[in-house]
């Protein structure tokens, strides 16, 4: 098994036709994704790559039957493509597009409540079920079908983990990058119930960074009702208070948010804390 | 992106806050002409990004126009040092003059996105003119918070709440309502990330008004707000780090000699982890952007080179879909048109990676390849000059 997307899943790509939505669009449906249309305001009726592109996200779910989005739009429309999603009643959305202001995600998180839709991120590499189907950007091909499930805030060093992992013949159920925005849909907590009620998941990475309280939380949660293993690397041991390292979520702010601290509380919940990005695989193995 | 107290306090006044009258002066003889209109006395402040200005002598009181002008003279030039600035300091470069007034009380106001709770917080304290840091650390009961809709933004009565836990008196808890209201209006209206009154003061005569102002953006809704962004002082940043950003690069100086170059935020900070790891210092963060194209590697390297205590550089590239003969193409290139002159240590991940490294290991330049990050770091550390 594996959580939030399968071989069940049929994929609506918004933003298709640009040159990132095309790029990706084309390596989910290599892949294996069912890659079944696009949304592109103005667009509609037109076909592009050989896929059907619709005007809106509700006219595309009715024509398809599509039950997942990914998308990759310009991020002054990042807020509304999300909203749009949920609108016409998709389960799943991936929000692949990283700089939309905070404030209309703050709207958009606030129109989702009481939607049945989940949102991962925006500002993230998205979704990838190894042998199954993906949605964003992780590269298919350093992934291998397994039992360990990964979530991360960053993208290229959540790579970096599913390499070592798969290197060491450790395959993966889910990959999911929840993103390095302030505002995200997605959080640690909420990725590992997802894995908390998937059997074949028999072990978890999360990959934190400095910057809020998202860590944290996963320490309590943790300690309180997750009953698999945890591995866990924060980064940004060495970053300076008050520096926007990169995403605009990492960042010590009035002395809070250090990885010291997060290191410190996921160690109290019985996580396997490594302090080098280099032993995340070896951990991982250490505790199967 | 931060800007100066007295854009702040622009700002603010727009949406109807009330603040100290005030100007602005670059020169003794502007600061002389404005305590001249304003009347003695006034504060000289200086205008530097970073707090704790007081305490570092960027704070003084003038209580005659000549008093004013050579206090300015004083401050315009000087390089003040605070706990915010770091040893080196900043140059000031230009005073704000004001209004002297008679403080009664002094509060403290902020307002902030709370990311656990997605949504605009705003604080009130007792306890102004404090760090509110040290407030939240030592007496955290002093601390009143009211969590805001983003539908219906701050209701009056919220912040009616807030004034009577201040402690203000009926009167001025309606003008503490206003200027609340204003505040969250001035917070929507521009993007902002960080809304700081600390003291917002009780006068004398029982007016309230925002003695200090701090206001931060989100950088990513900047282009939607022109007149923010040319409040930008480039000034107050880093010139190499003001180089990068006209690359799109995410570029923050640091004081150690090992250069890194790695594509990803995340595994940025994972190298310069792993550098520190290895018994060596990072000299910078730098993330190149996930693509990692040929034109940003050249980008890069200029302004890694432009930093002289630079001994050693660590690339970390991790591809997924990237090419790893391209990227090694690129590299060579840029270390040729550059002429590169100390080593490099290349960890990279990616399609085609043997053809990769082969032709670095062919281009006779000083690369040298690595297999795993932790097998890098200790390789650029060595290079360095060895473990600290």
């Amino acid at each position: 098994m594996a959580v939030l997307i399968d071989a069940s899943t049929r994929l609506l790509v918004q933003g298709l036709t640009g040159r990132e939505g095309t790029f990706h669009a084309k390596q989910a449906a290599a892949y294996g994704t069912k890659v079944v249309g696009g949304v592109r305001a103005g667009k509609g009726g037109t076909v592009h790559e050989g896929w059907p592109i619709f005007n809106t996200v509700a006219e595309a779910v009715r024509a398809t039957g599509a039950n997942a989005t990914v998308i990759f739009v310009p991020p002054a429309s990042g807020a509304d493509a999300i909203m749009e999603a949920a609108d016409a009643g998709l389960p799943l959305a991936v929000c692949i597009t990283e700089g939309i202001p905070t404030l209309d995600m703050m709207r958009a998180l606030t129109f989702l409540k009481g939607k049945p839709m989940r949102l991962i991120g925006p500002n993230c590499p998205g979704l990838i079920s190894p042998g199954k189907s993906k949605a964003g950007i992780i590269p298919g091909h350093i992934c291998q079908e397994g039992r360990i499930g990964i979530v991360s805030r960053s993208g290229t060093l959540t790579y970096e983990a599913i390499q070592q992992l798969t290197l060491l013949g450790l395959g993966q159920t889910t990959c999911i990058g929840i993103g390095g925005d302030p505002l995200i849909g997605t959080t640690f907590v909420d990725a590992l119930r997802s894995f908390q009620q998937d059997p074949e998941t028999e072990a978890v990475v999360l990959i934190g960074e400095i910057g809020g309280t998202a860590e944290e939380e996963a320490a309590t949660f943790i300690k309180g009702s997750f009953k698999k293993p945890v591995v866990s690397f924060i980064c940004g041991q060495t970053a300076p208070p008050g520096r926007r390292m990169g995403h605009a979520g990492a960042i010590i702010a009035g002395g809070k948010g250090t990885a010291a601290e997060k290191m410190a509380a996921l160690t109290a919940a019985g996580v396997h804390v490594v302090r080098s990005p280099a032993e995340i695989g070896r951990a991982v193995e250490a505790v199967l | 992106m931060k800007i100066h107290e007295y854009q702040a306090k622009a700002i603010l006044a727009r949406h109807g806050v009330p603040v100290p009258r005030g100007e602005v002066a670059y020169t003794r003889e502007d600061a002389a002409d404005i305590a001249r209109r304003l009347g003695s006395p006034v504060v000289v402040k200086a205008q530097i990004h970073a707090g704790g200005r007081g305490k570092g002598g960027g704070v003084k009181l003038a209580r005659t126009v000549d008093e004013a002008e050579t206090t300015a003279r004083a401050m315009i030039g000087m390089r003040l040092v605070t706990h915010q600035t770091g040893p080196e300091g900043r140059v000031v470069s230009r005073v704000l003059i004001e209004q002297g007034l008679e403080i009664a009380r002094e509060l403290y106001l902020g307002l902030v996105i709370d990311r656990a709770a997605e949504r605009p917080v705003m604080m009130a304290s007792p306890a102004g003119g404090v760090e509110i840091e040290k407030v939240a650390a030592e007496t955290p009961e002093l601390i009143f918070k009211e969590y805001i809709d983003p539908a219906t933004g701050l209701l009056a009565f919220q912040a009616r709440k807030l004034g009577f836990a201040l402690g203000l008196d009926e009167a001025q808890v309606g003008k503490a309502t206003k200027l609340m209201l204003a505040i969250y209006e001035a917070f929507v209206a521009t993007d902002a990330s960080l809304v700081e009154i600390n003291p917002l003061i009780v006068t004398r005569a029982g007016d309230l008004v925002a003695l200090d102002a701090k206001m931060n953006f989100d950088d990513n809704a900047l282009y939607r707000h022109p007149e923010v962004r040319d409040l930008r002082d480039l000034d107050e940043e880093d010139p190499l780090e003001i180089e990068a950003s006209k690359y799109s690069l995410n570029y923050i100086r640091l004081d150690g000699n090992i250069g890194c170059m790695v594509n990803g935020a995340g595994l940025a900070m994972a190298t310069m982890d792993i550098i520190k790891l290895a018994g060596g210092e990072p000299a910078n963060f730098l993330d190149v952007g996930g693509g990692a194209s040929a034109e940003q590697i050249r980008n890069a390297f200029k302004i890694l080179m432009s930093d002289k205590h630079v001994k050693a550089v660590l690339i970390n590239i991790f591809g997924g879909i990237l090419r790893c003969d391209v990227l090694a193409e690129g590299l060579i290139a840029a270390v040729r048109e550059l002429e590169v002159k100390v080593p490099i240590v290349i960890r990279m991940e990616g399609t085609n990676v043997e053809t990769g490294k082969k032709m670095l290991r062919d281009s006779g330049l000083d690369f040298t390849t690595a297999d795993r990050m932790d097998e890098a770091a200790e390789k650029v550390v060595a290079s360095a000059g060895g473990r600290h």
